[in-house]
């Protein structure tokens, strides 16, 4: 393989590195507030956060249906269709930015600023409030506290998510994306043909895009538009942008439950599974030397990258069309989504959705030591171990149902463009994207039709919530109980041994649940193509 | 009368006929439902067996589909086949016992007192709070108190200790158990459980597994197994509709064969650790019983596991259980042998070998030594919260009224202080020179003045030292309690090599202690035999009580060892954490084996649609039907293969966790991922040189 990509793959992570500690100590501050007295335990947390949640969708839905008749539509837009409004409004909501819709085509700015841009801060702010209950609930002993769901959104979103938005929106202007509330331009190119130059507040956009690990473009090019991401360091940018909370959030997490060695784990792992993925998918690339749907501005390696981080993270922007990549380098991005969006994740998601795998680990691992399971100190019953055992299943009983039953509805089956194995993957690359709350599309399938927008919206909503719930859940038991003192029979949760064993289980659980699948479509299409020896 | 461990070849025909026939009786599909991983193949084998079936009516079947039903229905008779011989052995061992009280009668009596009065009734028909008569030779009804009587007890039915022990009323050794013989004199015994509620009733129900409630270790391990029996439900469910796509986009007519699928979804699911989870469970108990302790419940087993804070009594766990007078040191101006008639006196009323070796000091000493008016003087017997005894000797013509009191230094300065005598200064540099060899000081006190001390020897047992680093190597903290000075405490805690020590423990200090360290999420474990442990005993979350100690200790207990052996409790947490370990191990091996199946089965089911995942087939098996049926053959044989282990448990040597989870890991995590791959190729193999398929 090229040493170019590595090099580049070594030099991300040590910047990502410089930023997301300092990010970290940041964090953990907000997390850890001096005055307790508004905290309510898990149920009263999980109530607001289900009311914030049913307002937010139905606002957003009269919003995207009535954004014809209000103001700031210098385009003339007219609303969407109910099943387009019920989808683009859960997409948004949950984090997810699934776009069945062309940005530039049918969202005015007033939408595209009130409604979409608002939801980036908030559902990106939803995950971080959610990780931080979880922290929390660690450091209790017992009285069941795990904070309070509008102060936590506050918080996050003034103190952590808009002041870094900003300065990255500044960078962004300065790279040459555009801020401007101008209709589309009108120009002639290059080759004398007329050409529609799209605009729009899109740098103020961009940067909660991709720090809130939202992913939902201006533009339907997403950050393969020169709009959105026209430099290499816009690029470097974007890509540092969305692991930056997920990675801080590890490192404020040692530091809540005061053990550090503990949140430097959690980042270990992920950045092991992280960087296994990005090679693979740089010698898949490597191998295979497909340009086609891939900017060339970015390259394979840079495309290559950005499709690995924006898969790991649930952040589902792209600067090159995943449809594109070779049959076996489709199965990374394809894979990291079905891995539960743990490797760095989603803004907080994937950082509670990494514990849930830390308790599988530490329950298994546990037995093996001969001790009732426990996880910094907090035993691991049957209740957990439910909740552990609900969120887990969620998202891949969504993924490996829902595929089943588009396969099997003409209308669904209808909207896959390419033929042969690869249209199998289209399906299983749209719920694996939508359940795990990503929002990234294998492009080739129409998805805007009534099937998947309402398929796709039903497994968003319940890859989130299905997902958030038994985290508060176990929040909520974990904070009363006591924590029980370390010791030599102590299960260690920070060494080499575990930090491998908890990468093994991660990929065992994701690999045992959609080898099957994958087997029909990316590995198959793999090994029908004559080139497929090189790839191994 | 201990057995050595038998495992498999050690047992007997009878005993596995007995299981056979239990497995197949297990096959009853209400019986089979309670275990949900079980229950999913059953469904399969049936459903493969109705194939089976159509395909010979329809004279186009091959030896494929019954050989495959075969062997899913072997697949749940060997999961029943576990499970019935752990609960076999548990009953074997429980019968035993049983036998030794059928048909018992019993004297039932009014009175506390030796009478001829007596009207014969069955065991069954004694009822709680009844009096019972028992004599030399009888065998005792029930489990009871002595409320009359001393008598001489062979215990070895329920014990294995062939020594007789003594059993009478009042004190420590009170309890007596049903099933054991009077050998000489008799009892008058109080029952104190209705029949099916005594010791024994309790430990057979547990052995037998009849009464066994899951613990919470073996329920949320059981979620765990039902969501990956759902997960693969799903992930085989879907692979129907997805193949049949897959397949009519690039025109093929093939579809996947259900009975395939059905086999992919028996060898996925965790059989292995589902098919023996119960099995470990009841085989732990067994285990327990063989050690010769009797738990009330599974529960206390595992948290045995847990425990990392161990309260042992110094006497009789740390030191040889009694303590021998072996000096005595007078003060100034007191004669030694004024001190010796006076601990003589002061010590009548003292039970404890202590108190019963002062009096052997004394008669070495004073041959002639005897009590004048015994019938006047008012015994005041040794309690643990006093921590004196004494006697009370009233005026008469030939002495003055006395106040004999003896008992720990503390306890008698504040005794004689409160009298308003003096302490003379020599007491606290003597007891503390006594102390500091390890013995233990008592005062002797006439009248509230200290006449002196008397030495107690006190020797800690041989190979203790190091149990207790095998225990802090497992993370476990030991602490010694005693009733002695925290002197004489900290010079034995030095030389057993215990982590703490508590001096000079009352039964409330006690207590405290076991609440402050379960405040800060330590899980205490502590042994016990007298009545004024109960309540620690009770708050403890491990209480081993002595078989030899009184009703009260055991009933607060949730364990009792019938050897009345307290270092036992360091067995029990081995067990506990073998328990534990076993599970674990087992479902680790168990989804390790399934990366290996999928390579087996995976290109076998879809060689008609993409016939280039041949490629996936990397140990070359030799069809489709052979490669499916050997990994449905070893999946099977791997249960069968690991009943020994999950019976025996698995190896545990006291370590620390990082180290018993790599060993762990590499045997049961690496090893099942590989295992397999060889077994199935060399079963693939067999099939091919049969030619069968």
């Amino acid at each position: 393989m090229d040493s170019r990509p590595i090099f580049e793959l070594v030099l991300y992570l040590l910047l990502l590195l410089c930023l997301a500690i300092p990010a970290g100590l940041w964090i953990q501050k907000i997390i850890t507030p001096r005055k307790e007295t508004s905290w309510g335990d898990w149920k009263i947390y999980a109530k607001s956060l289900i009311i914030f949640h049913a307002v937010g969708v139905l606002f957003l839905y009269a919003l995207l249906r009535l954004q014809g008749l209000l103001p700031l539509n210098p385009q003339g837009v007219t609303g969407l269709s109910p099943d387009l409004a019920f989808n683009t409004a859960i997409s948004f909501v949950t984090n997810t930015n699934w776009q069945a819709y062309s940005g530039e085509a049918s969202i005015s700015y007033l939408a595209q600023m009130v409604g979409l841009a608002v939801q980036n801060f908030l559902s990106a702010a939803v995950g971080i409030a959610v990780a931080f209950a979880l922290m929390r609930a660690f450091t209790r002993q017992g009285d069941g506290l795990i904070g309070n769901f509008y102060e936590d959104i506050r918080n996050v979103v003034l103190r952590i998510l808009l002041p870094v938005s900003v300065i990255a929106a500044l960078a962004l202007i300065y790279w040459g994306v555009p801020q401007s509330f101008s209709p589309a331009v009108s120009v002639q190119g290059i080759q004398g043909q007329a050409q529609l130059l799209p605009l729009g507040p899109v740098a103020s956009q961009e940067a909660i895009k991709m720090l809130g690990t939202n992913g939902g473009g201006f533009f339907n090019a997403n950050s393969a538009h020169p709009f959105e991401n026209p430099t290499p360091a816009s690029n470097l940018l974007q890509m540092l942008l969305i692991f930056l909370i997920p990675a801080g959030l590890t490192f404020a997490f040692g530091r809540v439950v005061k053990d550090k060695r503990q949140g430097i784990a959690l980042f270990l792992s992920m950045a092991i599974l992280f960087s296994i993925a990005a090679l693979l998918l740089f010698h898949f690339e490597g191998v295979a030397q497909i340009w086609e749907g891939k900017e060339t501005r970015f390259g394979l390696w840079d495309s290559s990258l950005f499709a690995t981080i924006t898969t790991s993270a649930s952040c589902g922007a792209v600067n090159a069309m995943h449809s594109s990549l070779s049959a076996f380098g489709g199965m990374i991005p394809l894979l990291l989504m079905q891995l539960g969006e743990v490797v760095f994740g989603g803004t907080g998601s994937g950082f509670y959705g990494m514990i849930l795998f830390v308790l599988l680990a530490v329950f298994l691992a546990g037995l093996m030591v001969g001790r009732t399971p426990e996880y910094l100190g907090k035993k691991i019953g049957p209740y957990e171990m439910k909740m552990v055992a609900v969120a887990i299943l969620v998202t891949p009983l969504l993924v490996l149902i829902g595929t089943a039953i588009a396969v099997c509805v003409p209308l669904a089956t209808g909207a896959v463009l390419n033929p042969g194995p690869h249209g199998l993957t289209e399906i299983l690359y749209a719920f694996s994207s939508a359940a795990n709350n990503n929002g990234s599309a294998f492009a080739g399938l129409s998805a805007n039709n009534p099937f998947y927008n309402i398929a796709l919206g039903l497994c968003m909503w319940f890859g989130r919530f299905g997902v958030i719930l038994p985290v508060l859940a176990i929040a909520g038991s974990f904070a009363s109980k006591k924590r029980a003192p370390e010791s030599a029979g102590t299960l260690p949760t920070h060494g080499p041994l575990f930090i491998l064993f908890l990468c093994l289980i991660v990929i065992l659980v994701g690999a045992l649940t959609y080898f099957p699948a994958l087997a029909l479509s990316p590995i198959a299409e793999a090994l029908s193509e004559s080139h497929f020896m090189g790839g191994f | 009368m201990r057995h050595p461990r038998k495992i498999f070849g050690g047992f007997d025909r009878k005993l596995m006929r007995e299981a056979a026939i239990l497995s197949l009786k297990k096959l009853n599909p209400q019986r089979q439902w309670r275990n949900p991983v079980m229950f999913v193949v059953w469904i399969g084998s049936l459903f493969c067996t109705v194939q089976a079936v159509q395909g010979w009516i329809q004279s186009s079947g091959t030896y494929f589909l019954p050989f495959l039903s075969l062997w899913l229905w072997a697949t749940v008779f060997f999961a029943n086949f576990a499970e019935s011989l752990a609960e076999g052995r548990g009953q074997a061992q429980a019968a035993a016992l049983r036998a030794t009280r059928s048909g018992t009668r019993a004297k039932k009596v009014e009175a506390l007192e030796y009478s001829k009065k007596w009207t014969l009734v069955n065991a069954e028909q004694l009822r709680k709070d009844d009096l019972v008569l028992v004599e030399a030779g009888d065998v005792i009804p029930t489990d009871g108190e002595a409320v009359a009587g001393v008598a001489t007890i062979d215990e070895s039915a329920i014990t294995g200790e062939s020594a007789p022990v003594i059993r009478e009323s009042g004190g420590d050794r009170s309890a007596v158990t049903g099933g054991t013989r009077v050998l000489s004199d008799w009892l008058v015994i109080q029952v104190v459980a209705n029949p099916g509620e005594t010791f024994l009733d309790r430990m057979i129900g547990m052995v037998e597994g009849a009464n066994r409630k899951k613990t919470p270790n073996e329920v949320a391990l059981s979620i765990l197994l039902s969501s990956l029996t759902i997960i693969f439900l799903v992930v085989t469910a879907t692979l129907f509709p997805l193949s049949t796509f897959s397949a009519e986009r690039i025109g093929v007519t093939s579809t996947v064969p259900i009975a395939f699928l059905v086999a992919l979804l028996v060898c996925l699911i965790p059989t292995t650790i589902g098919a023996l989870l119960s099995c470990i469970g009841i085989a732990g108990m067994g285990r327990l019983l063989e050690a010769r302790v009797i738990a009330t419940s599974g529960r206390a087993v595992e948290a045995a596991g847990d425990v990392d804070v161990l309260l042992l009594d110094k006497t009789g766990t740390i030191t040889y259980g009694n303590r021998f007078a072996s000096n005595f040191i007078p003060m100034p101006g007191v004669t030694r042998k004024h001190l010796a008639e006076v601990s003589f006196k002061a010590s009548l009323a003292d039970d404890t070998p202590e108190g019963r070796s002062i009096l052997a000091l004394v008669r070495k000493e004073l041959p002639t030594i005897f009590l004048r008016n015994e019938h006047l003087c008012k015994s005041i017997p040794f309690s643990a919260n006093t921590r004196m005894s004494g006697m009370d000797v009233p005026q008469s013509e030939m002495e003055e009224s006395m106040q004999l009191r003896k008992g720990s230094v503390s306890a008698i300065k504040v005794w004689c202080e409160n009298q308003g005598a003096s302490i003379p200064p020599e007491l606290e540099s003597e007891a503390a020179q006594i102390a500091s060899k390890g013995s233990t000081p008592l005062a002797v006190s006439e009248n509230g003045d200290v006449l002196g001390l008397i030495e107690l020897k006190d020797v800690v047992k041989e190979g203790i030292q190091k149990r207790f680093q095998e225990l802090r190597r497992m993370g476990i903290r030991t602490i010694m309690i005693t009733g002695d000075n925290p002197r004489t405490a900290a010079a034995i805690a030095a030389e057993a090599g215990v982590d703490d020590y508590m001096a000079e423990a009352t039964p409330e200090a006690k207590l405290a202690r076991i609440r402050e360290e379960q405040g800060k999420g330590h899980l205490v474990a502590m042994t016990g035999d007298g009545t004024n442990d109960a309540p620690a005993l009770a708050q403890a979350d491990v209480a081993l009580a002595m078989n030899s100690g009184t009703q009260a200790a055991k009933e607060a207990g949730n364990m009792v060892d019938l050897d009345s052996d307290p270092t036992k409790l360091i067995e029990i947490v081995t067990i506990g954490k073998q328990l534990l370990m076993t599970r674990g191990s087992l479902t680790t091996f168990s989804v390790a084996n399934d990366v290996s199946k999928y390579f087996a089965i995976l290109p076998a089911a879809f060689v008609g649609i993409f016939p280039q995942l041949q490629v996936l087939n990397v140990m070359r098996l030799s069809s489709p039907e052979s490669a499916i049926l050997s990994a449905v053959v070893f999946n099977a044989l791997i249960i069968i293969a690991l009943v020994p282990l999950a019976i025996r448990g698995v190896s545990f040597r006291a370590e620390s966790a990082a180290t018993l989870l790599r060993r762990n890991i590499l045997l049961y995590g690496v090893g099942g991922f590989v295992t397999p791959f060889l077994g199935i190729k060399i079963i693939d193999m067999a099939f091919a040189a049969w030619g069968g398929f």
